[in-house]
């Protein structure tokens, strides 16, 4: 019978089938962890006296709550705070003690866990793989199945390498065409959740399809991935193809030499078969898009930045998100003032999202009054950059430039906005108080952000003057 | 069925029958940043998280509890079901959401769609999470009333208020079900697996990533 990708990975991971009475065991490939969401299942692993059943399939790093600044010596995390930099350290004690690998602060590979486990090879086609956070769905962009889980299947997949699960459905998001010039992977998938809403993938995973998807990068593939949470979906996907093992080979952790071109040709048999059916099945005009800001204070509240807000539904349900965002229905979000922007989080903070936004910056300055951050995925996309001398157009448009790590995405470790600022972000959520008690926040492309941050204003990078 | 399943318990409250007052939160996708921002997460404990529960919304920026706020009006005291908006527990996959929920009291969220990480947080911290018809979901925000949630006969029935005794059945899967009726967790029915997962490893090219 024809398949989907979805399908197969699941397959090939089933240790015993689901029944009436009793879910699947699925076998995890893969198991990232981050200080924030592992602290107390280690704690259940020590009332059990579990040890970590595979800690060659577990991958640790630290993101969520550490500081943007240089960490010199140790005692430079207490920058965070108490409690956060008090996480951190049990996070250093948790992974000696269970004889876990550590990128720690002395790691160049260290780095947000969703952008280090793709850089490292780790990320591999076909394989299933899990982490306590849900953009885990970014890896979907190599074909591999990724979820986010909560704290207790940390726990379940530290100790047994398997997770119970009940089978997901599938659907398609078809995406036809060709992006237009200055239309991003970042601008496709607002748009993607513009059209599903905030809840069309729930009980989903999701397989991007379509020659637009065919088309972009591995970063543009993961940008659209990790936001598969905000339609609603644990996973997104895409079907391995000639760039995604372009980007495979040779990294630290992928298999090397003839093992890797054994590793390709089974990884080529991963597409969905032609005729396999989905589910559910949503078709998107690539050709059709233009740049997309959101002007709510959710993912699914996404708008043409050139095109006035639209009229508010009569059941006043965005009358409070419109309050929140100080932003009326009926009239444009292009030249409303910004006071920060953040470049950043493991939506956009990859190499081609830093040249993209260096494009946008360089000869030019930051407006006065505005605030920007740019921050790099991981410690590598970091010196990439750095080799590339991007930090210096950062820098000279008078951007801060700073160490790797979540930052301003979710304001864990003190990099915030402050209330009532409008920051455009191009990170992935527009919740309210998510960048800092009372921001609002725009979530954007980085050539959106830099852009804004140029103009002072929520500006189109297409329309720049030259 | 009972040999396979798990027989470890925890501290977790077993779920039957109870009746409680319900708290209605209306609005819309309320996601996990709400429920419990993200400042909170620097925490290496799940105790004490009801404290942080609807941090921004129930006190006001110097810390004083925000009186408009339906979880700080007397008649919320104590209830133990939460009536909230379609597509309650979007975003974040934090725990930490479902432990501030059942820390501050909570042991069942009613909603017309609950998301999906949420929803299998909840399960694993004895916390119900009920998907209801948008019919019978309207006659729970009527008014704040009684209810009788039951996990044997798997219905929510309005004790009281102007749609008393109606009632309707919800969906959960057997396994969860066992598991909340008896406040086990699952990790003991994994490890009661444990052969049968080396024996795929074995099976399989077993080289390792990380
Ligand atoms: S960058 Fe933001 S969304 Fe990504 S893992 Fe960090 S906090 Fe989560």
């Amino acid at each position: 019978m024809a398949k989907t990708l979805f399908e197969k990975v699941w397959a090939s991971h089933v240790v015993t089938p689901e029944t009436a009475e009793t879910p699947t065991v699925l076998y995890i490939d893969l198991h990232l962890i981050h200080e924030v969401t592992s602290p107390q299942a280690f704690t259940v692993l020590r009332e059990r006296g579990l040890p970590v059943r595979r800690v060659d399939r577990t991958l640790a790093t630290m993101d969520h709550s550490t500081p943007t600044t240089p960490v010199r010596k140790l005692a430079d995390i207490d920058v965070v705070g108490p409690s956060a930099a008090a996480q951190i350290r049990q996070m250093q004690k948790n992974c000696a003690e269970f004889g876990i690998p550590l990128r720690d602060f002395d790691s160049d590979e260290r780095g947000i866990v969703h952008i280090i486990g793709p850089e490292l090879g780790a990320t591999q086609p076909g394989k299933t793989i899990v982490c306590g956070d849900s953009h885990t769905s970014t890896h979907g962009a190599f074909g591999a199945l990724a979820f986010g889980i909560g704290t207790t299947e940390v726990g379940h997949v530290l100790a047994t390498q398997c997770l119970l699960q009940r089978r997901p459905k599938t659907m398609a998001v078809e995406v036809s065409g060709a992006l237009p010039e200055g239309v991003t992977a970042k601008d496709l998938i607002l748009a993607i959740i513009g059209r599903t809403g905030v809840d069309g993938g729930t009980g989903h995973v999701i397989e991007y399809r379509g020659d637009a998807v065919r088309a972009l990068d591995m970063a543009g593939r993961m940008t659209v991935c990790n936001m598969s949470i905000e339609a609603g979906a644990r996973a997104g996907m895409i079907a391995p193809d000639d760039t995604t093992f372009e980007y495979l080979a040779g990294r630290k952790l992928a298999p090397q030499g003839a093992a890797f071109d054994a590793a390709v040709t089974g990884w080529r048999e991963l597409a969905t078969d032609s005729g396999a059916a989905f589910d559910t099945t949503v078709h998107i005009d690539a050709g059709a898009l233009s740049p997309m800001v959101t002007f709510g204070t959710n993912p699914g509240m996404v708008v043409g930045i050139n095109a006035p807000l639209p009229e508010a539904p009569s059941d006043g349900s965005w009358d409070r998100a419109l309050e929140y965002m100080q932003l009326e229905a009926g009239k444009p979000i292009a030249g409303t003032p910004v006071d920060v922007v953040f470049v950043g989080s493991c939506t956009n903070a990859r190499l081609p999202d830093l040249e993209a936004t260096a494009r946008v910056l360089e000869g030019r300055r930051v407006a006065q009054g505005v605030r920007m951050l740019v921050v790099p995925g991981s410690q590598a996309v970091k010196a990439e950059a750095e080799a590339r001398g991007l930090h210096r157009i950062f820098e000279a448009a008078g951007a801060e430039w700073r160490e790797s790590g979540c930052s301003m995405c979710l304001g864990m470790n003190g990099d915030t906005v402050a209330a009532g600022k409008l920051a455009v972000s191009t990170s992935n959520r527009n919740f309210e108080g998510r960048q800092g008690v009372g921001a609002r926040t725009v979530l954007a492309s980085p050539a959106t952000a830099a852009a804004s941050a140029v103009a002072g204003r929520i500006a189109d990078a297409r329309q720049l003057a030259h | 069925m009972r040999g396979n399943l798990p027989t470890e318990g925890t501290d977790m409250e077993p779920i039957t029958v109870f009746s409680s007052q319900t708290v209605l939160l209306p609005r819309a996708d309320v996601d996990t940043d709400q429920i419990i921002p993200a400042r909170f997460l620097t925490t290496t404990s799940r105790e004490g998280l009801g404290d942080a529960l609807f941090a921004d919304w129930r006190y006001d920026g110097d810390g004083a509890s925000n009186a408009k706020f339906i979880l700080n009006q007397p008649e919320s005291k104590g209830a133990q079901v939460l009536v909230a908006g379609r597509n309650f527990g979007c975003g974040s996959s934090r725990e930490h959401a479902p432990w501030a929920l059942a820390d501050y009291g909570f042991r069942a969220v009613i909603s017309t769609e609950i998301a999906d990480i949420f929803r299998s947080n909840s399960l694993k911290n004895g916390l119900l999470p009920i998907v209801v018809s948008a019919a019978f979901h309207e006659q729970l925000l009527a008014e704040p009333c009684v209810v009788e949630v039951s996990l044997e006969t798997r219905t929510v029935r309005l004790v009281d208020g102007p749609h008393a005794d109606a009632s309707e059945t919800f969906e959960i899967d057997d396994f969860s079900r066992y598991c909340l009726m008896r406040g086990t967790d699952q990790l003991g029915f994994l490890l009661d697996r444990v052969d049968a997962i080396s024996a795929f490893e074995a099976q399989r090219d077993d080289t390792a990533p990380a």
